[in-house]
């Protein structure tokens, strides 16, 4: 049976209008003669929503009890059992009560959709895992119910739905998002100016790059890729003398308009010291700011290595430090440089220069 | 033989060796704090190590690309780089985030070891570090401390011919 369609509807925080839209594109699907039901709807006590509710069919929710408190989930054997062709549930990221079959929703959602069903869903970007702790120094607030980056990798469409901070802020002063005793404090909150306009930067950016990430396989093929980008590929090691192959790589980045890509070879078995680990993590932090990736590979023939990395990436430029070989080994084993050289054809190999040996040359 | 002698004449700086951090930040570092720094890494035999600091906004992650201040970072630190090899000196650059200077600046002597710290006063032109930053790291620099301050009288044109490419050689 093949996988339901995945629409996730993407916010930047409450209020924005996500679960609004998801019911409008669900009466519009029902317009058009499409099976539409909610498999759940988070009770947000809102008029436009209800309002916009009516008329679609709900499936019965699962109720569960753990002392006095009874929860309210949703049923997804009864959704699957249901057949319908599209499903709206709300908050993917919601974490469901003690003793249901899936800790999250969004793991009943992958249920749903291998059942063949077509599901709408929304989330706020602040659970998206990987943000949590841009969320937390942000707002103060750790986020709790978290979802994993590649359930939007894997979705079929991510949706933007977008509210500026001051309409948001309007519609919460209105008591269109929470009653207006809760909304005060909200304001004062979660609910800050500086607070959404940081979180819509973030939501913006996320979209754009699930944008970016879609278009790129489909688009380019990886042999066309290496026909029209250039892409550096920088040599290092953990010393301190590779931050300057980075930023070299970075200047001439620059100019190619060329994407970088940072490469260690850690001989295999290899345990990095103290020093290199800080070294390491110094190297990492740098090519961060960059916005160089930074790769690691086990390997004992550093050219070979190079090779595969290069294929797999599209790498046209080999920047590399200058070799610090023994001469016997250039002796017995040929030097580095001419390995490349020979065994890396089609690549433009580039030796960064040791500054301090020009000076010591009185070039 | 020539090969052999090219070797022997490298001397690298040993792991160990002692360690002169000038931090700087706002896209300039003085060059009369830098031929300062110069001199006195020369008189310890220690490695310069220019940190140029990047203030990330709270948007973003603290790791974040940070391609416009990157821009005015790196041909600096060549500059600074430059100038201290010119002066035979060791010199180790590094590019370091934080919220504030004062954030990176931790960040940075958090994750490696330096012996001393030479840092730039405020300028007349608004360079260097503010009054509160230079009292914040007097209070918390796990490293003996120095605070340069460029000739308040160095006028325009003097300070011109101490520009940075003027340093540099």
């Amino acid at each position: 049976m093949a996988r339901g369609h995945y629409r996730i509807l993407v916010g930047m925080a409450a209020g924005v209008g996500k679960t609004y839209r998801m019911l409008l594109e669900g009466r519009q699907a029902q317009d058009q003669g499409i099976d539409v039901v909610i498999g759940y709807l988070e009770p947000h006590d809102r008029p436009e929503t209800a309002v916009l509710s009516e008329g679609l069919e709900v499936v019965p929710r699962l109720r569960t009890a753990h002392g006095e408190l009874e929860f309210e989930e949703m049923d997804v054997d009864a959704v699957v059992r249901r057949a319908p062709q599209l499903a709206l549930v709300d908050e993917l990221a919601h974490t469901n009560a003690r003793g249901m079959r899936h800790e999250k929703r969004y793991q009943d959602i992958a249920d749903v959709l291998d059942a063949g069903v077509d599901v709408i869903s929304t989330v706020n970007v602040q659970h998206l895992e990987s943000l949590n702790d841009a969320i937390f120094e942000l707002t103060g607030v750790r986020v709790r119910e978290t979802f994993p980056d590649r359930i939007l990798d894997e979705a079929d469409e991510v949706v933007l739905v977008d509210l500026s901070p001051e309409e948001l802020q309007e519609r919460l002063r209105a008591g269109k998002v929470y009653p207006r005793e809760r909304a005060a404090v909200a304001l004062e909150n979660f609910f800050k100016q500086e607070n959404l306009a940081a979180l819509r930067e973030l939501v913006l950016r996320e979209v754009a790059e699930d944008v970016e990430a879609r278009r790129q396989p489909s688009a380019l093929e990886p042999l066309s890729k290496q026909a029209v980008a250039e892409r550096i590929l920088a040599l290092i090691e953990p010393q301190s003398k590779s931050q300057r192959i980075l930023r070299r790589a970075w200047r001439s980045a620059q100019r190619l308009g060329a994407e970088i890509d940072s490469l260690w070879v850690r001989p295999r078995g290899y345990e990095p010291t103290a020093e290199e680990a800080i070294q390491l993590a110094a190297l990492r932090r740098l090519a961060s700011v960059l916005g160089i990736h930074f790769l690691e590979e086990d390997g004992d023939d550093l050219v070979e290595a190079v090779g595969r990395v290069a294929g797999e990436r599209g790498s046209t430029y080999v920047f590399v430090g200058t070799p610090d070989e023994r001469r016997r080994v250039e002796i017995l084993r040929g030097s580095l440089l001419s390995r490349m050289v020979r065994e890396l054809p089609g690549l433009d190999i580039r030796v960064v220069a040791d500054r301090a040996l020009r000076e010591e040359h009185g070039l | 033989m020539t090969g052999l002698a090219f070797w022997r004449r490298r001397r690298p700086v040993p792991p160990g060796g002692r360690r002169l951090l000038v931090p700087f930040t706002n896209g300039e570092l003085d060059p009369v704090v830098l031929r300062a720094a110069i001199r006195i890494s020369k008189v310890w035999d220690a490695t310069l190590v220019p940190a140029y600091l990047i203030v990330t906004p709270l948007g973003f992650n603290l790791d974040s690309p940070m391609q416009a201040q990157v821009a005015q970072a790196v041909p600096l630190l060549e500059a600074v780089e430059h100038a201290g090899l010119r002066a035979g000196l060791p010199v180790d650059a590094r590019i370091e985030t934080g919220r504030s200077a004062t954030h990176a600046l931790q960040r940075l002597w958090e994750a490696e070891r330096f012996d001393r710290i030479v840092v730039p006063a405020p300028t007349v032109r608004g360079h260097g570090f503010t009054p509160k930053e230079l009292q914040w790291i007097l209070m918390h620099a796990p490293y003996e401390t120095m605070i340069l301050r460029p000739d308040p009288e160095l006028d325009e044109e003097r300070r011109a011919a101490y520009s940075l490419e003027a340093v540099a050689g």
